[in-house]
């Protein structure tokens, strides 16, 4: 590979806290090999020094929830030959998504002393809902193994290997005893995409789906189940609205649960 | 044929300190995290001593025994499939140099293992995965090692329990093969022993040392007794009279589509059963490219890309998944294997997240009739 320029990444921000772009920081001892491989060209986290575009590999953090978010995005489009969506914002609307469910301007006039001044879209949307995305990288924050994965199979000009699997196939893998079935616990995982290392329920807690739907969800069987368990049809609904509640899946079933508890 | 023996309580210290100084790493029942589940014990102490469970669809507990047995479990929530056939395993590291790719494999696991408790659903199922990755068209040379290395302490079934099927299996609950040493654990008031069976060669030398009286009549009797009762009490049923040509011609059956609406293509039955045996293959590489590992993980069919041919996902539906699972395991595993891919130890019920049953939805297959068609054509044609 002598000779040949190395890619040029850049890293955007838009409605979010920051946490993904964290992620490729806590890489740590992989940062300086990523630097040897990948030129590091727009991550004005890390550097003021900011190189022109366009850009081979542009890594997209956050949501859109602005006009300007919704103008700039594209702009970010057309600069970028790669584009990847990482995070539960960019790949779902995020957290700040919960207000999806309510009126925004609501809720400005009661945080914003002027609320005139504040521009807000009335829902906060992912990436894919403005834009062509050529990768999608789940997880509030994403795996930072994931994320190296990508940006190595970019590089190597392969598909990455991001397993879209329910979580429970790694929690078995790893000999974890079931929270739900042995506890009585509460657990997203069966509904959940995998990728974050089997975290809550190593330490006996249930999953609360901070990597999003995996790639068939029944959610309908997994609330109806949770309800069995006892668990009241509010309760479920919040099961539901965390960091993906915007996410398709997760909606409709919040959305068909809070009808319950209004019934 | 070798006379029984008699190993009291006492003496399981000294069965221990046996098998260690045969060299074998002893994997037995332990309690973690509200379950009996198979791991590597030092010492009797470490076994789920006193304690039982209740098992039922979708839902495990410990209980307390009466007395201080050490096998009074049923089956564990993991089955001895992670030390035989690894969940993730790597294949091989490949290096680019200038002379090619230089082809790294990793060095085997050669460790010695006793497995202490293993019931007869469960040599049956270490036989049907050694039908296909030891007598199989390939060998899995992994596999192979690890069997060959294992020392099969096995014990007899004597608490059925509430997911438990194997009778109608044909596998169990008595253990009559596959064993180098065999246990029949008898607990009373006055006394706590085990009624030892020899197997093999291997099995006897671990006794060798020990003073070991032999079984009188009664303690027999009451051992037979004990296994009878086990049989007596299973859990579940699960006729299998026709299966094969019952699941062959009921392809279209609506009962498939009910039970598509409860599961969540998660994955847990195949991982938990026994005999399960799919994985997939991944590469990774290192970002420089100058490096990449070949790694082999368990799998499911219940995933998409399990079935991902060229342009797309062959069995996309919940309904797919499930029928294609539950008709291999019971029916077309008859005519790839020449058995039957279950053996009835009631773990895909037990870890089903929503407690969907396989003897549930095959009987409810079986009352509904014939009505749909085959995948051979209608029926009577």
């Amino acid at each position: 590979m002598a000779g040949k320029r190395k890619p040029r990444l850049a890293v955007w921000k838009f409605a979010s806290c920051d946490g993904c772009q964290l992620t490729i920081l806590d890489c740590e001892d992989e940062l300086l090999s990523i630097a040897a491989e990948i030129e590091i060209a727009n991550f004005p986290e890390v550097s003021s020094a900011i190189m022109k575009g366009p850009y081979d590999i542009s890594i997209v953090e956050g949501s859109i929830t602005t006009p300007d978010e919704a103008e700039r995005i594209h702009r970010v489009r057309r600069s970028s030959r790669f584009l990847v969506a990482v995070g539960a914002c960019a790949s779902s609307g995020g957290l700040q998504a919960l207000r999806n469910f309510k009126d925004v301007n609501e809720f400005i006039s009661f945080v914003y002393a002027t609320p005139a001044y504040i521009e807000a879209l009335n829902k906060s949307t992912p990436v894919r809902d403005h834009i062509r995305v050529d990768f999608e990288l789940q997880g509030c924050p994403p795996n930072k193994y994931q994320l190296m994965e990508v940006l190595s199979a970019c590089i190597n000009g392969r598909k990455p290997a991001v397993a879209q699997h329910a979580l429970c196939l790694d929690c078995k893998r790893k000999g974890i005893v079931c929270v739900m079935v042995a506890n009585g616990t509460s657990c997203m995982g069966p509904v959940t995409q995998t990728g974050c290392g089997v975290i809550c329920p190593s330490y006996r807690r249930g999953c609360y789906s901070c990597f999003g739907p995996m790639e068939t969800p029944n959610t309908d069987s997994l609330a109806s189940w949770f309800g069995r368990l006892g668990m009241p049809s509010e309760d479920i609904v919040r099961e539901f609205r965390t960091m993906y509640g915007w996410s398709e899946a997760f909606r409709r079933e919040s959305e068909a649960r809070e009808k319950e508890t209004k019934a | 044929m070798e006379p029984k023996l008699v190993l009291d309580r006492h003496q399981f210290d000294t069965f221990f300190e046996s098998l260690h100084k045969h060299g074998y790493e002893i994997i037995g029942p332990t309690l973690l995290d509200g379950a009996v589940v198979y791991a590597p014990v030092d010492s009797p102490d470490e076994l789920p001593v006193g304690w039982t469970d209740e098992q039922q669809g979708g839902v495990y507990r410990l209980k307390r025994r009466g007395d201080q047995a050490l096998f009074g479990y049923s089956a564990a929530a993991h089955s001895w499939k992670k030390f035989l056939f690894l969940p993730t395993l790597k294949l091989f590291e490949a290096y680019r140099t200038s002379g090619g790719p230089e082809i790294r494999h990793p060095q085997p696991d050669v460790r010695r293992r006793a497995f202490l408790g293993v019931r007869a659903c469960e040599i049956a199922s270490m036989e049907i995965q050694d039908r296909i990755l030891i007598h199989g068209t390939f060998q899995d040379t992994a596999y192979v090692q690890a069997r060959n290395a294992a020392l099969i302490v096995a014990v007899q079934c004597l608490q059925s329990g509430g997911t438990c099927f194997c009778r109608s299996m044909n596998t169990g609950p008595e253990v009559t093969r596959g064993y180098d040493l065999l246990l029949t654990e008898i607990t009373g008031p006055q006394k706590h022993v085990f009624i030892v069976d020899v197997g093999t060669d291997r099995g006897a030398g671990i006794l060798e040392g020990i003073a070991l009286a032999k079984a009188d009549e009664a303690d027999l009797k009451h051992a037979g007794d004990l296994v009878d009762e086990a049989a007596a009490h299973m859990g579940r049923v699960l006729d299998q009279n026709g299966i094969k040509e019952l699941l062959y011609r009921n392809y279209e059956h609506p009962r498939w589509e009910e039970v598509a609406k409860r599961c969540l293509t998660c994955t847990n039955c195949t991982i938990v059963c026994p005999t399960c045996f799919c994985t997939t293959i991944e590469d990774v590489t290192d970002l420089p490219g100058g490096k990449a590992e070949r790694w082999r993980r368990w799998d499911s069919c219940f995933t998409l890309d399990h079935s991902y041919l060229h342009g797309g996902c062959v069995r996309c539906s919940g309904l797919s998944r499930y029928r294609q699972w539950m008709t291999h395991k019971l029916a077309t595993w008859i005519d790839q294997f020449g058995t039957s891919g279950c053996v009835g130890c009631g773990r895909c019920i037990t870890w089903c997240p929503v407690g969907i049953d396989i003897t549930e939805e095959t009987a409810a297959i079986r009352s509904s009739g014939d009505a749909s068609s085959s995948i051979f054509g209608k029926k009577g044609e």
